[in-house]
């Protein structure tokens, strides 16, 4: 194992022309992906995730700063002399060919023996499961089965990255979920390097070591799934990944550990206490929809934050209950309550009720 | 129901009216007329078949559109497959002028065209013949072929050959591996469609001929002195290989779909 990373962005900005305007698409990128790593661009669409991916491809070239490939500076190199391939979002496999010479490909342009290529063709085949298929035409496979031609295509090369542009939007619900365990396993039997592009948060969360949420041309949060779902580190980055209570307020007091806000007589929101939360500072706290108990009567507890509040819509899903409660303390609070074999009482519409959480799960944004 | 009649009854006439002309030419091959005139039935034969190379000149002209038909729509098929690409793939100054000429040349009256062909061929100090013929043939078919490769391009994936460089594919690999084979049947019948416009073309090349006689020009000069049945038998035999070329690519067009 070598510490270089596998892709690097040092000072990287990419303008386009647009009616004679240049306009930004990435505004200033420093990222450096190890290794081994399944690295996910996440954000909504125009962020700049896929330009980002197009610059280590080499289909577009930076307006300004260096894109490293294992060390090796490839800012202006063509995207044939790159060591990395692509999945590109609507497969772009070649219609005329078979199964069999669109594997085959990429190592013919690098002149790998006969042999070796029915070989290594072969294993990648059996990785991505469709030995069998080699005489097919992609015209004659799913969705699915094209993906995987996609995917065998750019691996059998064994590229320092392999780069995958919403590689799942064009599937259904249920083969999309199915192809993110594979994907996943495929990683980790191949050991290459994934950068994932996609606005799905789901599926970032799911198969990812880290992700960088992107907007308007910059990275707003880097992290592993769970720092970015449990520590959203700006609003963006609340608001994009799941659902999110964001309370707006001012830090009344410190109790120990605890700061406690007091949006109104009765209710608290205690939040803990870290560098820069000061009594009389404004605080911008999320809040998890499934980290909150629903309680109809006024619980006893006082280690908790405490808010009240209507019940103004109940969606019942199965395995959990959702609520919509307006309170006092920001907007419409959104609650996830698991259908555990004890609660069997559900709130319902027009009902006063009791939200409380653990001080950890008041998460201050950007402190 | 009575809809639905006149609708068969229309249908029915229009087809007559595109297929009678051809089986009377087609019949009149198998016509043993008594004098020049091929032009009342008089008796059935199948001699003409046989005799079909018997009219000399009638031959040269026929061999002369071939060569002229196959030579045109060759290098038509060439320059404008490179036309067609250019201006479905990339966004360049010219562009619009190109495809401004490309309609005007679909478009303009031949009889016109013919003429300024000629004489821009004299000023030249060109005397015209076969090469004049070859090079008037090339220049009003090369916009068919450009104008059916272009909408190919235009609805290819741009990412195919993204993919292709992505697999370290050089451009000159990637069109001779990729673009060109997917672009084949556009040119293909870019090809087709000139070769047809040459072969049975009359007006541009009355003008531009000078001594050649082709096919159309022959018939056209012996129409006054009665029209030998071999014009029947070529003429069908021209049919006949169009019906089978349009019946193959229908049916591989079909498979390649399925």
């Amino acid at each position: 194992m070598t510490t270089t990373p596998a892709i690097e962005f040092v000072g990287v900005r990419k303008d386009y022309l647009s009616h004679g305007e240049s306009v930004p698409a990435v505004r200033s990128l420093d990222l450096a992906i190890a290794q081994g790593e399944f690295f996910s661009l996440l954000g909504p669409s125009g962020c700049g995730k896929t330009t980002t991916m197009r610059m280590v491809a080499g289909f577009e070239d930076p307006s300004a700063g260096t894109v490293f490939l294992a060390g090796r500076d490839v800012t202006g190199v063509a995207p044939n002399k790159r060591d990395v391939n692509m999945v590109f979002q609507s497969y772009a496999l070649f219609p005329h060919l078979t199964v069999l010479q669109n594997v085959s490909f990429g190592l013919e342009r690098k002149k790998v023996g006969k042999d070796e290529i029915r070989r290594r063709v072969g294993a990648m085949l059996e990785i991505v499961s469709l030995t069998g298929m080699e005489k097919r035409h992609p015209r004659e496979m799913s969705g699915g089965q094209q993906q995987r031609v996609a995917l065998a295509r750019a691996l059998v090369n064994e590229p320092r990255a392999l780069l995958l542009d919403e590689p799942l939007g064009a599937l259904d619900l249920k083969l999309r979920q199915q192809m993110q365990v594979e994907l996943k396993r495929i990683q980790r039997e191949v050991g290459i390097t994934f950068v994932y592009v996609t606005h799905d948060q789901g599926e970032a969360l799911t198969m990812s070591d880290r992700i960088a949420v992107m907007n308007a041309g910059l990275i707003e949060q880097l992290g592993t799934p769970r720092e970015i779902y449990e520590k959203p580190s700006t609003r963006f980055v609340a608001g994009f990944i799941g659902t999110s209570n964001l309370i707006d307020g001012t830090v009344g007091h410190l109790d120990g550990d605890v700061a406690v806000l007091e949006p109104a007589p009765g209710e608290r929101v205690l939040v803990p206490v870290r560098d820069g939360i000061r009594p009389g500072g404004t605080l911008e706290i999320s809040v998890r929809p499934e980290k909150i108990d629903l309680h109809r009567n006024a619980p006893a507890t006082t280690g908790t934050s405490l808010l009240s509040g209507v019940v103004t819509e109940v969606v019942y899903h199965g395995t959990s209950t959702n609520y919509t409660v307006a309170t006092s303390a920001g907007a419409d609070f959104t609650v996830f309550d698991q259908n555990a074999s004890n609660a069997e009482d559900l709130a319902s519409r027009g009902e006063r009720v009791f939200l409380t959480w653990a001080p950890q799960h008041s998460y201050p944004i950007g402190v | 129901m009575t809809r639905n009649r006149v609708l068969h009854a229309y249908t029915w006439i229009l087809i007559s009216w595109l297929v009678l002309p051809i089986l009377v030419m087609i019949a009149f091959g198998f016509n043993d007329p008594r004098g020049r005139y091929n032009q009342t039935w008089q008796g059935f034969t199948l001699k003409w078949y046989g005799q079909l190379f018997a009219v000399p000149d009638l031959t040269d002209a026929l061999i002369a559109s071939l060569v002229v038909a196959v030579l045109s729509s060759l290098i038509a098929a060439v320059l404008g497959t490179g036309i067609g690409y250019a201006l479905g793939r990339y966004r360049f100054r010219g562009a619009g002028v190109t495809n401004l000429i490309m309609f005007a040349a679909i478009s303009s009256p031949e009889l016109v065209m013919g003429a300024s062909l000629l004489g821009f061929f004299v000023s030249m100090g060109v005397a015209p013949g076969g090469i004049t013929l070859t090079i008037a043939h090339v220049m009003f078919s090369i916009s068919f072929v450009a104008t059916v490769v272009r909408a190919r391009v235009v609805s290819l994936d741009r990412s195919i050959e993204e993919a292709a460089a992505d697999l370290g594919a050089t451009a000159w690999t990637t069109f001779w591996k990729v673009t060109f084979p997917i672009l084949l049947p556009a040119v293909f019948s870019g090809l087709l469609l000139a070769f047809a416009l040459s072969i049975d073309d009359f007006v541009i090349t009355n003008f531009t001929a000078g001594n050649v006689q082709t096919f159309p020009l022959w018939i056209w000069g012996s129409t006054r002195v009665g029209l030998p049945p071999q014009v029947n038998v070529m003429g069908t035999l021209i049919f006949a290989v169009g019906v089978l070329i349009a019946v193959i690519v229908n049916l591989r067009s079909r498979r390649s779909k399925a």
